[in-house]
C-alpha cells in the first residue's frame, strides 16, 4: 500500500468525493498534471475534463468537472468544481448529440451568432466524450 | 337569548385567525425541510472555498491581490440579508440589531457607510433607518437563484475595487437549530487569514498555473459570490424554521384566548338562567 493523500471534490451543488488517494490527475487550464502525496502547494484553474483518482489500495474512480480550481496542500488536495459529475453518469450519446450540435453552430458562422459560447459548449461536450472514453479504458483493463 | 353575542363573535374570529397560523406552521414545517436540505448541499464548498482562500490569505505571494490588502477605512459596505416577508419572529429584528451597533462603531470613528440589502425587508428597514442603500435585491423566493446575487455582490466588488469601501462585512442569520438562529456579522474584505498558527509561522508560497492575477480574480471572486451565496441560503433555512416557531405559539396562544373566551360565554349564560329562573321564582311567589 502506496503513500496517499486527502483528497476532497466538491462541487457547487454536494460533496462528489472525500477519501484518501494514491494520487490524482486532473485537467489543469495548462494541460494536463498529476498529483502525488508530497506534492508542493499549487493552485491552478481546471478546464472542463475528466479528474481521476487512484484511491488507496489502487483502484480508480473517474469524475467529470466542467471547470473550477484545483489547490494542493502538503495534506490536503482540493477540488472545488463548477459542477461534477460520477463519470458513470455521464452520458455517451447525449455527449456526442451536444458535440455534433456545437460543431454545426461553429460551422455555419452566420451574423448575430455567439462564437464564444459555442466554443465553450464543444469544449465541454468533448470533454464529457473523454471521460467516457477514460471510464471506458479503466472498464476493460 | 342574546347573551354573550359579542364573546361568540369573537370567539369565531379568533378561530379563524387560529386555522390561519396553523395553516402557516404546516407550510413553514415543510419549507425548512427542503430549505435546510438547500443549506446542506450546499455547504461543504463553501466550507472547502473558505479554507482554501484563508489559505491564500496566509500564503506570501509576490502577488498581493487587492482583497487581501488591508486599507485604512475611510468607507466600508455592508450586505444585509433578510426575508421578503414577515411573520417570522424577531429574526430580521434580531439582525438589523446586530448591524446597527456594528454599523455604529464605524460612525463613531467618521466612517461613512453603504448598504446592499437583500430581501425586501432590509429595504424597508434601511429607509426608516437611513443609510446609503447602493444595491438592492428582493423576491428571491424560496429557491434562490445564484445569477441574481451575483449581480449585486458585483455591485459591492466593483465598489471595493474603485476604492469607494475599503471594508466589506455580511450580515446573515446563522441557522444552529430549528430554534435557535443566531445574527452574524462577518468580514469578507479584506479577507482575514486563517488562524492556523503553523501555516503562519512558515514562508510559503503557491505555484500559480496560469498566473498568479488571473487565478486570483478568478477565485476570489467565486469566494464571495459562494459566500453571499450560501448566506441567502441559510437566511432562507432560518426564515422558515423562525416562522414554524412563530406560528406555532401563534396557535397555541389563539387556543388559550379560546378556552378563556368560552369560559367567560358559559359563565355569562350560565348567570343569565340563574337570573331568569330566580326572577320567575320570584313572579310566582307574588301570584
Amino acid at each position: 500500500m502506496g503513500i496517499s493523500v486527502h483528497c476532497d471534490i466538491v462541487s457547487a451543488e454536494q460533496e462528489i468525493f472525500s477519501g484518501l488517494v494514491e494520487m490524482i490527475i486532473a485537467a489543469g487550464s495548462e494541460g494536463d498534471l498529476g498529483i502525488t502525496p508530497g506534492h508542493t502547494p499549487l493552485l491552478t484553474a481546471l478546464n472542463p475534463g475528466p479528474v481521476r483518482v487512484i484511491k488507496q489500495g489502487g483502484e480508480e474512480e473517474v469524475f467529470f468537472v466542467t471547470g473550477g480550481f484545483l489547490e494542493v496542500q502538503p495534506n490536503i488536495v482540493t477540488i472545488l468544481s463548477d459542477s461534477a459529475e460520477r463519470a458513470a453518469d455521464v452520458d455517451e450519446a447525449a455527449a456526442i448529440e451536444a458535440k455534433k450540435e456545437a460543431e454545426k453552430a461553429l460551422a455555419n458562422k452566420s451574423g448575430e451568432f455567439d462564437y464564444a459560447s459555442a466554443a465553450s459548449q464543444l469544449a465541454e461536450a468533448a470533454a464529457r466524450l473523454r471521460t467516457i472514453q477514460q471510464l471506458k479504458k479503466k472498464i476493460q483493463r | 337569548m342574546a347573551v354573550g353575542k359579542e364573546i361568540k363573535t369573537q370567539i369565531a374570529s379568533v378561530k379563524s385567525t387560529q386555522k390561519i397560523t396553523s395553516a402557516m406552521e404546516l407550510v413553514a414545517a415543510s419549507k425548512m425541510r427542503k430549505a435546510q436540505q438547500r443549506m446542506a448541499k450546499g455547504r461543504p464548498y463553501a466550507d472547502r472555498i473558505r479554507s482554501v482562500v484563508s489559505h491564500i490569505a496566509t500564503a506570501n505571494p509576490e502577488y498581493r491581490h487587492l482583497y487581501l490588502q488591508e486599507r485604512e477605512a475611510k468607507r466600508v459596505g455592508y450586505i444585509v440579508v433578510s426575508t421578503d416577508r414577515g411573520l417570522c419572529g424577531g429574526l430580521n429584528v434580531n439582525a438589523f440589531r446586530e448591524t446597527a451597533s456594528s454599523v455604529k462603531k464605524w460612525r463613531e470613528q467618521g466612517v461613512e457607510v453603504d448598504f446592499c440589502a437583500v430581501g425586501s425587508k432590509a429595504m424597508a428597514f434601511f429607509r426608516s433607518y437611513g443609510g446609503n442603500v447602493v444595491a438592492a435585491l428582493n423576491h428571491l423566493g424560496d429557491e434562490p437563484s445564484a445569477a441574481k446575487i451575483v449581480g449585486s455582490v458585483k455591485v459591492m466588488l466593483d465598489a471595493y475595487a474603485e476604492g469607494k469601501i475599503d471594508r466589506l462585512y455580511l450580515v446573515h442569520n446563522r441557522f444552529v437549530n430549528t430554534m435557535t438562529q443566531k445574527p452574524t456579522v462577518a468580514q469578507l474584505l479584506p479577507l482575514p487569514p486563517s488562524e492556523d498558527d503553523e501555516m503562519q509561522r512558515r514562508h510559503w508560497d503557491y505555484i500559480y498555473e496560469p498566473d498568479a492575477k488571473q487565478l486570483l480574480d478568478g477565485l476570489l471572486t467565486r469566494f464571495i459570490e459562494s459566500q453571499v451565496y450560501q448566506a441567502v441560503v441559510e437566511n432562507n433555512a432560518c426564515e422558515q424554521a423562525a416562522r414554524m416557531i412563530a406560528m406555532k405559539s401563534a396557535t397555541d396562544n389563539a387556543g388559550e384566548i379560546i378556552g378563556d373566551l368560552e369560559l367567560a360565554y358559559n359563565k355569562a349564560r350560565q348567570a343569565a338562567i340563574t337570573q331568569e329562573i330566580s326572577e320567575i321564582v320570584g313572579g310566582a311567589a307574588a301570584v
